[in-house]
């Protein structure tokens, strides 16, 4: 319930109500890390055009949010918004589990 | 010089080692678990596993200021300081103070998307920031088989998981990873033992007659001698305490220190002093013979003493036993109250015999007392067989040894039993076995104390009757006659006709006397008048006899005078007077 009326505000305060607000967390230059930030990229301006904030965290320079976000595997894509909150891991080279992720239909 | 430089490369090769604080396990272990190293611990659900790392990381903060992280991946930090509060473990002070941290990690398969390639650097980085954070020394992995729930790359996770353990080596921490028994054989679900090649430790809960109890058992340890028997291991409000019960050499202190047994009778039977103190003995006999009045003599000479003592009491209230010896003249109550006397009543089908054991060990270690009493060890034949029953006494009996404490047991012996063996062999095992038996003989039953061996010191072959009356217990030596040994009434009776014989004895010995002395005088009256008789007889004779020698005298006289007047000189004296 909780869940569901936090949301509910964040949709209400937002006037872009189908903004994505993404976080990467990746470590450092990791080749699933720089494979991760360019698929996301790509698949961003695919799917979600310019209507998406991402921000990209190194966790190797804040150790101290991995156990906040609960972190375990990385590459680790949160979505935060819209709807509830969504975990991807990997280096999101399967678009459409991305797709899946972030709520969008997949494509065939 | 070459034998030296051997020498400290031996010192230096042995493994360095992390006290775990966990009562027992540091001694199976020889020291604790692998220093910088992982450990597997590993079990089937509710056997502890858990708990024991808890401990682990507690006692590591608390008693050896080693702080520790735990990461949790089974219960959320509020839980597991829940869980653990019973055992006076305050882990949110603990982590206020920088000592533990405690690291809840969820995963939940639902939740999470696999997109393609990934690892799990994020919980090394979590992890050595906890570490780093309170310069950890410990860490707890709890269960870290749950990640295989949440994640689905196998491939992934076991490469992982492998490059996990390389790092906790290199951090230098000393690991606990656990792990839940898997199928058949293995160890673990996920085959963890494969990667922790240094310490793995088995966990086990077992019911056998309806009676549970947990076990340890180390499988492996690397580079270290350690206890490989399966040790029985108790969980109760102090925590964990693992027994080693099975000590492996056979070299402890002895004394020659006496402890009397509080029946004088008894004492003077042993050789005038009683027991060796560190002695064990073990008092049989069959039912109703008194084991419970000697076994609380002794408890009650040893606070007489102002030593402690403690009475296991396996089959009586301690107010019952109370009662019954103050009919016989003993007051425990005093001692009880006065606090140097303890008693610990339980069925012994309460718990599993190394729970017994435990519990008793634990008992022992809190209130250190000299002597110890158990009353009866028969009944734990109920929950073991005599085999296991045996083999728990001995320990006990090793365990009391090296404490120097004495210990007294009693045991019912069935009358069916060839050779008065105790059902618990443990007879061979004591150093002293006081028997007391029934001796039925004409219509009545009587006691009789035997000592069957007193191991090192001189004591009576001798059967003493044991009388068990409102001043107290006695012995009393048995009538050994011509008609056999008398006890009890017959006993009595047999004295009371030597005393009869020896009165009339006395009477006719005393008749017999006067005749003698009459008969004396009769022949002393005579001999006295033969005396006499003889006397004049000598009398009459000397008088002639001297009668006659004084005539020759006389006669000698004569003539010598008459001699000197013919030659007409002088008296004889006048002429050796001229010269």
């Amino acid at each position: 319930m909780a869940n569901i009326e936090k949301d509910f505000t964040d949709y209400e305060g937002n006037t872009e109500a189908s903004a994505y607000v993404l976080r990467l967390f990746i470590t450092g230059a990791s080749p699933n890390s720089i494979r991760a930030v360019e698929n996301l990229n790509i698949l961003c301006e695919k799917y979600l055009r310019s209507n998406y904030e991402l921000k990209i965290v190194d966790i190797h320079q804040q150790p101290e949010l991995a156990q906040g976000e609960d972190i375990i595997a990385l590459p680790l894509l949160i979505k935060k918004a819209p709807g509830t909150e969504r975990r991807m891991i990997g280096d999101m080279s399967d678009t459409n589990k991305v797709l899946k992720g972030l709520g969008l239909p997949e494509i065939s | 010089m070459s034998n030296t430089k051997k020498n400290t490369t031996i010192a230096y090769a042995t493994l360095p080692k992390t006290p775990t604080g966990i009562a027992g396990l540091d001694e199976i272990t020889e020291g604790g678990l692998p220093t910088g190293r992982p450990t597997l611990i590993c079990g089937q659900a509710g056997c502890g596993k858990t708990l024991m790392s808890v401990e682990f990381i507690v006692r590591g903060a608390m008693k050896f200021n080693e702080p520790g992280v735990f990461v949790a991946f089974e219960e959320k930090s509020d839980e597991l300081a829940m869980n653990v509060a019973s055992l006076g473990f305050d882990l949110k002070k603990l982590q206020e103070d920088k000592k533990i941290r405690i690291d809840h990690v969820h995963i939940d398969r639902s939740e999470i998307e696999e997109t393609g390639e990934y690892d799990l650097e994020g919980l090394f980085i979590r992890l050595g920031y906890a570490i780093d954070s309170i310069g950890a020394k410990r860490v707890v992995l709890d269960t870290l088989e749950n990640l295989f729930s949440g994640l689905n790359n196998q491939a992934v996770l076991r490469a992982e998981i492998r490059r996990l353990f390389h790092w906790l080596k290199e951090k230098g921490v000393t690991a606990i990873i656990t792990g839940e028994r898997g199928e058949g054989n293995a160890l673990t679900r996920q085959g963890l033992e494969e990667y922790v090649s240094d310490c793995v430790i088995l966990l086990d809960h077992r019911v056998i007659n309806q009676i549970s109890t947990r076990r340890l058992r180390i499988i492996k340890y690397r580079g270290t001698v350690h206890g490989t028997n399966e040790y029985p291991f108790l969980i109760d409000e102090e925590g964990i305490s693992v027994l080693p019960v099975t000590s492996l050499k056979l070299a402890k202190q002895v004394s020659t220190e006496r402890v009397p047994t509080g029946i004088p009778a008894l004492d003077e039977m042993l050789g005038g002093k009683g027991f060796y103190k560190g002695g064990s003995t073990l008092v049989s006999g069959t039912a109703g013979t008194g084991k419970t009045s000697i076994a609380a003599y002794f408890a009650n000479e040893t606070c007489n003493r102002g030593h402690r003592c403690v009475y296991f009491a396996m089959e009586e209230s301690p107010n019952q036993i109370i009662r019954n010896m103050r009919s016989i003249g003993v007051d425990m109550q005093q001692h009880v109250d006065s606090g140097l006397l303890l008693f610990n009543a339980s069925r012994p089908n309460m718990y599993g015999l190394e729970m017994h054991l435990v519990a008793i060990h634990k008992l022992i270690k809190k209130f250190k007392p000299q002597v110890v009493v158990m009353d009866p060890i028969t009944n734990f034949i109920n929950i073991g067989s005599v085999s296991e029953v045996k083999n728990m006494l001995v320990r006990l009996i090793d365990f009391l040894q090296d404490e120097q404490i004495s210990v007294m047991f009693t045991a019912l012996s069935l009358n069916t039993i060839v050779n008065e063996q105790t059902d618990e062999g443990v007879s061979s095992l004591v150093d002293t076995w006081l028997l007391v038996r029934d001796i039925e003989f004409n219509g009545e039953r009587n006691r009789g104390l035997y000592v069957m061996k007193a191991r090192g010191m001189k004591h009576s072959n001798q059967v003493r009757e044991f009388v068990i009356s409102d001043e107290g217990l006695n012995l009393i030596d048995v009538y050994l006659g011509p008609e056999g040994v008398l006890t009890g009434s017959a006993r009595k009776q047999q004295m009371l006709q030597e005393q009869t014989g020896a009165a009339i004895q006395a009477h006719s010995i005393g008749r017999k006397d006067r005749e003698i002395a009459r008969k004396r005088k009769v022949l002393e009256a005579k001999i006295a008048s033969l005396n006499s008789e003889y006397e004049s007889v000598e009398e009459e004779l000397n008088k002639v006899y001297l009668e006659d020698e004084l005539k020759k005298q006389i006669l000698e006289t004569n003539r010598e005078e008459i001699t000197n007047i013919r030659r007409g000189g002088l008296t004889p004296s006048k002429t050796t007077g001229g010269k």
